[in-house]
């Protein structure tokens, strides 16, 4: 195979038709007749609904139906569990899932009440405020840590108390390294949440064809096919009769995995209902609500090591705040667990969580996915025991990383995908030593900041490491195909969000065919293209996707080699494929091309050899038996004001390791856009819950995605430690960007304040709060 | 049936006349009763500037004007950009932008193209910091900018002209 393609700085397939307005996304579906809805929402946290009367809301102008849960009849069931509970001894899991409409009780505010459907957006929001609902507030209940409390507001009156899920993990024998430790850090550590908050809010569109029998949806999900599987067992449809359609997606970063939502349940069954097209699209209050959130967990976590900063053990013990309903399982802190281990050899381990229910909205993976909180524990206490011992941050990482030679390693904890967490290959030290170079590291601790500090400016660095499970199973698959045009097509399940597929993909199969990347077009996620699959997160869709589509590409050119070997009467060693044709190596002018191929290989008459498949296509599937761990350092120069604790983070440098890179510039946009949503975890974007669970900043006037002048120049490098997991050797790059920023922005923050006991323990910070965590430890020196 | 007001606009150089509601927003009649959906809507309160359109040459938030109030003017959208046909002739803004990777997902691109046109008009050369500053009305999750700046840069440079 030549690798023309694999590897190359490819500009996308994909932009054209973006950029010109061309492209469809699910809120540009027009269809004849369609209706649209709009949900009437809770604006409690908690509350018992008394009454609902939606007669007047009926009678309004343009309205056509009002449905609450009542109507549904046998239609309304609490959503699946998406993620089982992982094999762990012990664990303790209570489970409660969404429900399409509330029946008794509301739960978060947001939750959905009845829904109105009319012939425009317009008079569907006319009719919400002539729905009468009564709701008797109840307790609510928004800190986890409180809704554990013995006396707290129970949320699911199934359950005891609100304890969704108690688990403890274990390697090693952490107390009997305790006493033997030179220095033991006990701190406790807040992480709150925040919004994924893509640009494109949710939407479905539904359209029943009563004729045909025929279920087609549009769907803003990442994961297209389980929602045609599930949609298709709740309306006792068979599966071949629902299309489920994911097109150009507006950004996902992760809640858009999240199923079933009750939108997504209730718009398929209201087109059913009444027989023409409907669209629900959500605006962006709602999403502050409807869309799941990530990221609270609070921590009490100690570290212990030698003399010379050896980790000899880490216990911690965190609650977890899944919200009202728990449908994604212990994905999330299990990925805490998991990834606070980071590069590092951690001899003995104990980690425990409770994760508790509360009134907040439900809570799924957010680009990161419950990794953030473990890098922010670990990064931190290490730069903790690294002050106290008198030793550099970064040669506290240097004496803990696992060496090159330590893989595949084993670290004998369950990780999200139910097996033992291995990491399958890396190379840490180089990173770490690329990343301090292009910083400038030591020159900035030696001589750029005395000479800022002698000015008067804070000016501080910071340096961290971390590592990403990625690429996890269990499969996808691909088709790759030739037309009679001589036209390559290549569809495979997942879904799109940004990401570059119908790029990345293309140059996988380019190579093996001998074509050019604009000629391969890419069908990503329409279950009528191809309905075998699981859907876009952990950052697997390059990985699983990608291995799926070079396998069945590398099939489909086998194919092309045996029939042209046979019609230019050569043997297939002599053959190769150039610009859509095939042809013999030494006389090139032997040739035949692949459209002509394709018109034999399906032919109208005449009889076939049996066995003989039809067409010029392929597919094929690739299921990694386990992931591929990605890692790297990141590196930040900030300016701290003092007096108004404004903060400027002048340089960030971001060493990457995700293996063998398919595309170059698609893996530097992820990593960088991935900093500029960590720099928003750190410093502007947090969900301010009153004690009441009660959203206080549900608009983008007040919570803040960082702009263009917030997010600083990020430079990039790259280290290749291929995985051995998978042919291509690729490892996952969608969401580290996010995952090491908070400590990364703790560390420096204090490298540039230098206030003797500020610690930064908690995120995200704010400049209001950043002041008064300097006003305290100016106090208390 | 509520009161309608009779309206004519041009957009992308054709003229429109219809009807509609004194509350109907632009950007929903550009989408919904023009059928041009490049236009997108993010946030409808007017922060995230993915709904922007040129107005008689300004960038305007469409989320946030009636389409009565665009009564009598003229109108870009994303769509009015490049030259038609099956492979479009980009603009020299969305030539750069796609050399440049400066788009991801896309959703907000329509946005910031109709942004930065107006800007580049008044600006053709900006610095790196001008040109954030231009672009920090508009909101993007995906690329954190830098690919944007960049696009702009080149653009400004005669890169690939």
């Amino acid at each position: 195979m030549s690798a023309a393609h694999f590897g190359a700085a490819v500009s996308r397939n994909e932009d054209a038709r973006l950029l010109t307005g061309q492209a469809l996304f699910v809120d540009d579906v027009q269809l004849e007749g369609m209706l649209h809805a709009a949900f009437l929402r809770s604006d409690y946290a908690h509350a018992r609904i008394t009454n609902l009367d939606v007669s007047a809301a009926q009678e309004s102008e343009g309205v056509v139906a009002v449905y609450t849960a009542a109507d549904l009849g046998e239609y309304w069931q609490p959503g699946p569990l998406l993620v089982p509970p992982q094999p762990i001894e012990r664990l303790e899991f209570h489970c409660a899932t969404q429900v399409p409409l509330a029946k008794d009780k509301v739960r978060h505010v947001g939750e959905p009440i009845a829904v109105v459907v009319a012939r425009s957006r317009y008079e569907a929001e006319d009719a919400l405020p002539l729905i009468r609902v009564e709701l008797e507030p109840l307790p609510a209940v928004a800190n986890p840590v409180a809704a554990l409390e013995p006396d707290a507001p129970r949320i699911h009156e199934q359950f005891e108390s609100n304890l969704a899920a108690h688990a403890i993990q274990e390697k090693g024998d952490y107390a009997s390294i305790v006493d033997q430790a030179a220095l033991v850090v006990r701190r406790h550590l807040d992480h709150d949440r925040g919004a994924s908050a893509p640009m494109e809010n949710r939407g479905v569109v539904a359209s029943w064809d009563r004729k045909c029998g025929e279920l087609t949806v549009w769907d803003t999900t990442q994961a297209p096919i389980p929602i045609r599987n599930g949609l298709a067992r709740m309306l006792g449809l068979p599966e071949t009769q629902v299309r489920v359609i994911a097109p150009f997606i507006g950004g996902g970063f992760g809640p858009k995995i999240m199923m079933f939502y009750p939108e997504e349940v209730l718009l398929p069954w209201v087109t059913m209902q009444l027989g023409q097209p409907v669209k629900w699209i959500e605006d962006r209050q709602e999403s502050f609500f409807a869309t799941t959130q990530e990221r609270s967990q609070v921590h009490d976590a100690e570290l212990a090591v030698d003399a010379e900063g050896r980790i000899l053990g880490v216990r911690d013990v965190f609650v977890y705040d899944a919200g009202a309903y728990n449908p994604y399982g212990l994905t999330l802190p299990i990925n805490t667990q998991c990834t606070l281990l980071g590069p590092y050899e951690v001899p003995n381990y104990y980690t425990e969580f409770r994760a508790a229910f509360t009134n907040k909205p439900i809570v799924s993976p957010i680009r990161g996915a419950g990794r953030q909180p473990g890098v922010f524990v670990m990064e931190r206490l290490l730069d903790i025991a690294a002050r106290e011992l008198g030793i550099d941050v970064m040669e506290i990482r240097r004496r803990n990383f696992l060496p090159p030679d330590a893989f595949p390693h084993d670290h004998g904890i369950i990780y999200q995908d139910s097996a033992s967490l291995v990491y399958d290959s890396g190379n840490y030290l180089p990173a770490l030593e690329r990343a301090a170079e292009m910083i400038d590291y030591h020159r900035f601790l030696d001589e750029t900041q005395p000479a800022l500090r002698a000015e008067g400016r804070h000016v501080g660095i910071g340096i961290v490491s971390y590592v990403e499970g990625t690429g996890i199973g269990p499969y996808e698959g691909a088709r790759v195909s030739i037309e009679p045009s001589g036209r390559v097509n290549l569809a495979t399940g997942v879904g799109t969000q940004g990401q570059g597929h119908f790029t990345s993909f293309a140059q996988i199969a380019a190579d093996q065919l001998g074509v050019e990347v604009a000629d391969v077009e890419v069908v990503t996620g329409d279950t009528g293209k191809f309905h075998w699959g699981t859907g876009t997160f952990a950052s697997r869709g390059a990985v699983v996707a990608g291995n799926a589509c070079h396998a069945a590409a590398v099939a489909l050119r086998e194919k092309i080699l045996e029939q042209a070997a046979q019609e230019l009467e050569a043997a297939t060693a002599d053959l190769e494929l150039v610009a859509g044709t095939a042809r013999v190596k030494e006389a090139p002018e032997r040739s035949i091309a692949f459209g002509e191929l394709a018109v034999r290989a399906n032919p109208l008459r005449g009889g076939v050899k049996p066995g003989t498949e039809p067409g010029l296509e392929a597919t094929a599937y690739f299921g990694p038996e386990k992931g591929s761990t990605a890692s790297g350092v990141h590196a930040m120069i900030v300016e701290v004001d003092p007096e108004t604790a404004m903060v400027d983070v002048q340089r960030y440098v971001v060493v990457h390791d995700c293996g063998k890179v398919i595309n170059p510039t698609i893996v530097r946009g992820q990593i960088i856009g991935g900093v500029a949503h960590g720099i928003g975890n750190c410093f502007y974007e947090q969900l301010v819950f009153d004690e009441n669970a009660q959203l206080q900043n549900a608009s983008f006037m007040d919570y803040l995605i960082p702009t263009a002048t917030d997010v600083p120049p990020v430079d990039t490098d790259h280290i290749e430690t291929p995985s051995p997991f998978n042919p291509l050797g690729i490892k996952g790059a969608g969401e580290a960007g996010a995952i090491p920023t908070n400590p990364l922005f703790a560390q420096a923050v204090e490298n540039a304040l230098q206030v003797p006991g500020l610690e930064v323990l908690e995120m995200p910070l704010s400049p209001n709060r950043l002041f008064e965590l300097l006003c305290a430890a100016r106090e208390a020196d | 049936m509520r009161e309608l007001h009779a309206i004519q606009l041009t957009v992308n150089g054709v003229r429109h006349e219809r009807s509609v509601e004194a509350r109907l927003l632009l950007s929903d009649f550009l989408r919904q009763e023009l059928e041009l959906t490049g236009t997108h809507v993010g946030c409808e309160h007017g922060v995230c500037g993915a709904c922007t359109v040129l107005v008689d040459g300004e960038a305007v938030r469409s989320c946030l004007m009636f389409a009565v109030q665009a009564d009598g003017s003229e109108i870009t959208t994303v769509e009015g950009l490049a030259d038609g046909g099956a492979v479009p002739d980009l603009h020299p803004l969305q030539a750069a932008f796609r050399d440049a990777h400066a788009l991801q997902c896309g959703f907000c691109t329509p946005g910031v193209l109709l942004t930065l046109i107006p800007f580049l008009e008044q600006n053709p050369d900006p610095d790196e910091q001008t040109i954030r500053e231009a672009l920090s009305g508009n909101l993007c999750r995906c690329t954190g900018y830098q690919s944007m700046v960049e696009a702009v840069r080149a653009l400004a440079e005669g890169v690939g002209r």
